[in-house]
């Protein structure tokens, strides 16, 4: 990041050639200051640790409080100990939903980290008008998701819909697209791989630009096919890219909240009622805090321990 | 010969591996395009081509009835302003705290704090709503849009510090340290000498701070009254209210998602920058 858009005026505000006893003396007190203001740099971060804790930390412990209790929106919330978990142990639309959620997630992490690869191998390279396309690729993830849900809605209608034409052209029969319990879940991955298969380009993309040159240069020389390379250089030196990107995907897809919810609500039935819509029917149809609650914390362990593992990768090399 | 065979032969491959360049970067491109005219196309038609089979896909003539359908049988002006005080208000607070946040962690190089904002990307924005949603509830504050612009900081305040880290750790930090041998306090070296020079990323904050902020569904969704509901959430009732008009609903979604698109053109390098960085996403 810093390599492309890091100011470059440093020169007009840098201060002229100091005289050497002056330099050393700074660099002396240099360290000491550096000790000194460490932690008063704190102090930068106050204001924001402050609202931080009211909008973020506050939330996260009011709600392990309440997993705990039985509470709806009104009358008394008695405490019930585990209850809320041991409920989940039995309920099987629960059960469902995580089944759903994972089988949502996995194809929704494998089809975008595959596409966003070979765009980003793709965008890597030099051509007319790439700028122009990066822009294009880019725009179905910076676009507001309800409106592109709405249109999709529309493209999927059965009998009046643009997919079914395109297919019926092509000679293939109609599909139900979201409203058939078998077609919904493969129309919902298609939905959020067009969306956010650029994020994966992006984020590889970066990678990919900032790989050395040198590797190809002997590659050309001793024959190599743009396959061996991308097989044998690309991949392997962006590696840590790829799973960069496809962990931030994972929980992405895990999250994935907008387009299930205005294209389908879960439905038809509860055909595609992933954990998180499961959870916003749970609070804010049914207002059963205290399970909503309880799955919140369920729901968030499981994403924690996936973002455990980006930790684990980012520390491991430096990813910027 | 065997020279002038090799390089015939080296130029009809590279000329086979631009035309396979060139079609695979118009195989990657063309569902965004083709999705982004169709909306465009459902916008300008009238009803009758719209729900035409087969479809109609060029809008002849073209029609803005679409628009002022949607803006006189609902009240978009007010859905409208309520987005923009939303988006900006949260977006400046989150620079106010944000930028000096990013400064003091990236100077303390307090790593834990980072840890903290890169949870805070990955929870669930739901998982926020149940606790604030009494809270507010609480404190007699549904129905107006301080709920609103509160949660709003949740996606702004986490990408702004988290760009802001990134980009104050690439400075070099001489120029602060000669203000602060010249007497500076720490506070004049970020005012005067680091934040001029991280304009360019605070650049970069903003436009991704703001255009998440716009785009989030979910809390307005569940924090929203009737006269206080964001664009995301209008446009979501025009579908559960006239699914069957589809030119209104299509205008509708071109008018909310329209600023955002228009923004991502004119800023793309800053865009993807920012992306590329951080893998940033809100909510």
């Amino acid at each position: 990041m810093s390599a492309s858009i890091s100011p470059a005026n440093r020169a007009t505000v840098g201060p002229s050639q100091p005289d050497r006893s002056k330099q050393d003396r700074s660099k002396q007190g240099r360290s000491e200051r550096g000790r000194n203001y460490a932690r008063r740099y704190w102090v930068f971060a106050v204001p924001a640790a402050i609202v931080v804790a009211a909008v973020i930390v506050f939330p996260w412990i009011f709600t392990l409080f309440m997993s705990v209790h039985d509470w709806k929106v009104s009358g008394a919330t008695p405490f019930v100990g585990m209850a809320n978990y041991a409920k989940m142990l039995v309920d099987d639309r629960f059960q469902s939903a995580i089944v759903r959620t994972l089988v949502f997630t996995a194809a929704s992490v494998v089809a975008p980290v595959i596409l966003g690869v070979w765009a980003a191998v793709c965008f890597a390279s030099n051509f007319r008008l790439r700028g122009l396309a990066r822009t294009i690729f880019v725009l179905p993830m910076m676009a507001t998701p309800v409106a592109i849900s709405l249109v999709w809605t529309m493209m999927f209608h059965p009998q009046l819909g643009v997919l079914n034409y395109l297919l019926s052209l092509v000679g293939l029969p109609p599909s139900a697209w979201v409203y058939d319990s078998a077609t919904v879940i493969p129309t919902l991955v298609m939905v959020e791989t067009w969306q956010w298969t650029p994020l994966v380009m992006l984020i590889v993309l970066g990678g990919i630009a900032s790989l050395p040159q040198d590797p190809y240069e002997a590659a050309i020389l001793d024959g190599a096919n743009s396959w061996q390379m991308f097989r044998h250089i690309t991949l392997p030196l962006a590696w840590p890219f790829i799973v960069v990107a496809t962990v931030i995907r994972m929980i992405d897809a895990l999250k994935a909240f907008d387009t299930i919810y205005v294209i389908t609500l879960g439905g038809p039935g509860t055909s595609s009622e992933t954990l998180n819509i499961l959870l916003y029917q749970t609070a804010f149809a049914y207002y059963d805090l205290g399970y909503g609650s309880a799955m919140v914390v369920i729901f968030f362990v499981l994403i924690l321990l996936i973002s455990m593992l980006l930790l684990h990768v980012r520390q491991r090399q430096a990813w910027q | 010969m065997a020279m002038s065979r090799t390089t015939t032969m080296n130029r009809a491959k590279r000329l086979l591996g631009r035309a396979g360049l060139y079609f695979s970067v118009l195989m990657l491109i063309s569902p965004a395009i083709l999705f982004f005219l169709w909306m465009l196309s459902l916008a300008f038609k009238n009803e009758a081509d719209n729900t035409a089979f087969p479809p109609v896909f060029i809008p002849d003539p073209p029609t803005f009835d679409n628009f002022i359908d949607v803006f006189e049988k609902n009240d978009f002006l007010t859905y409208t302003i309520n987005s923009v005080i939303v988006s900006f208000t949260a977006t400046g607070l989150a620079l106010l705290l944000g930028v000096p946040a990013g400064y003091g962690i990236a100077k303390a190089k307090a790593t834990k704090a980072a840890v903290l904002i890169l949870i805070a990307r990955v929870t669930p924005g739901l998982s926020y709503l149940i606790p604030l949603f009494l809270l507010f509830q609480w404190l007699g504050l549904i129905g107006t849009l301080v709920p609103l612009v509160i949660t709003h900081l949740v996606i702004t305040v986490p990408i702004v510090v988290w760009i802001m880290i990134g980009f104050f750790e690439g400075l070099p930090s001489e120029l602060e340290e000669a203000a602060l041998v010249d007497g500076a306090t720490i506070w004049q070296a970020f005012r005067y000498v680091a934040m001029p020079l991280a304009r360019p990323g605070i650049t970069v904050a903003m436009i991704l701070a703001f255009i998440f902020s716009w785009n989030n569904f979910i809390f307005g969704v569940v924090l929203a009254g009737r006269s206080t509901r964001t664009l995301p959430v209008a446009v979501y009732n025009v579908l559960t209210f006239e699914q069957i008009s589809w030119g209104p609903l299509a205008a509708a979604a071109l008018v909310v998602t329209a600023p955002v698109l228009l923004l991502t053109l004119l800023m793309q390098k800053e865009i993807v920058a920012g992306l590329t960085a951080g893998g940033v996403k809100g909510g």
